[in-house]
């Protein structure tokens, strides 16, 4: 078995805080070709009603670590080696900021034996420093059975 | 140079003119290499297959892959444009990784990408995107929701 199936349901204690920097919300925009001024340029995104630059929407996939969290518990029983990345949404309840101090805290959502193979879903909710929700992530990944 | 001087942000699309199945942006990206090794220190992800092809092949893959999650977090960017770079009005963002992007070594790999009005409502519009590499679709039911004042 690829995947154990009873961490369906399972909810992981919040990792620890992360502190969204300016030169991370650069270095990413750059990465994924995002060249809106907002994510570079403290000025333009204040002028733009933002309290700081802007962190593109892909963003949350950063801070919410749901592929290193399900590698590294034991009790998942998943070999990295065997996963792909199956669908990923972002919902985004407010933009995030550099400045925010994000908590990700991840729930396995399903888990599915499709052939061989298993589908785990998982979603890492964010919240602020005030305990407000700021994006979910909801990550499908396949992983592989013995072929 | 000063900030007052220049508007931070193009203007956003007027929703009144829009109709479902309009085309509103489309953009193509070269991946290289230095491309997949930038994201993946932007990202933290250091999977190997996306900058090794000996790894990548001891795993049964053609080669090295660009991230799914680089792909996806470009082909937004012609939507985020056409929002006067206004990324902060996408508040919903899926897609389906249904064909990986392979990244040669020398030539790289072109990603096309179209987006089209899917669904109008209330709050602003869904735009579903078309994403290809190599004459195939690599990314399947994506789709960006966008808050547009009405």
């Amino acid at each position: 078995m690829a995947v154990n199936p009873g961490i369906e349901g399972k909810r992981y204690p919040p990792a620890p805080p992360y502190a969204v920097g300016r030169e991370k919300v650069r270095e990413f925009a750059r990465a994924v070709f995002a060249t809106s001024p907002i994510h570079h340029d403290v000025e333009a995104a204040r002028a733009a009603g933002y309290a700081d630059l802007v962190a593109p929407p892909t963003f949350p996939i950063v801070v919410g670590a749901a592929l290193e969290t399900l590698i590294e518990d034991p009790e998942a029983g998943i070999d990295f080696g065997r996963v792909v990345h199956g669908d990923q949404r972002f919902v985004l309840a407010r933009p995030i900021v550099a400045g925010d101090e994000l908590t990700a805290r991840l729930t396995v959502t399903a888990v599915r034996v499709v052939g061989g193979n298993a589908m785990v879903t998982a979603e890492s909710a964010l919240t602020d420093a005030d305990g407000e929700h700021v994006a979910t992530s909801i990550s499908s990944l396949v992983v592989r059975g013995d072929s | 140079m000063s900030a007052a001087a220049r508007p931070a942000l193009g203007p956003l699309p007027d929703r009144s003119v829009l109709s479902v199945g309009d085309e509103v942006a489309e953009a193509t990206f070269l991946l290289d290499r230095d491309k997949l090794v930038r994201y993946a220190g932007a990202s933290g992800d250091f999977n190997p297959i996306h900058y090794r092809d000996d790894v990548a092949r001891s795993v049964g893959l053609p080669g090295v892959l660009a991230h799914g999650m680089l792909t996806m977090g470009l082909a937004v960017q012609p939507v985020v444009d056409w929002l006067g770079g206004d990324a902060a009005r996408v508040v919903d963002y899926q897609v389906r990784f249904t064909r990986p992007v392979l990244v040669d070594a020398e030539l790289g790999a072109v990603v096309q990408v179209t987006a089209v009005v899917g669904a109008l409502d209330d709050d602003g519009a869904r735009i579903d995107l078309t994403v290809r590499s190599g004459g195939e679709t690599v990314l399947g039911k994506a789709q960006v929701r966008v808050a547009l004042p009405a």
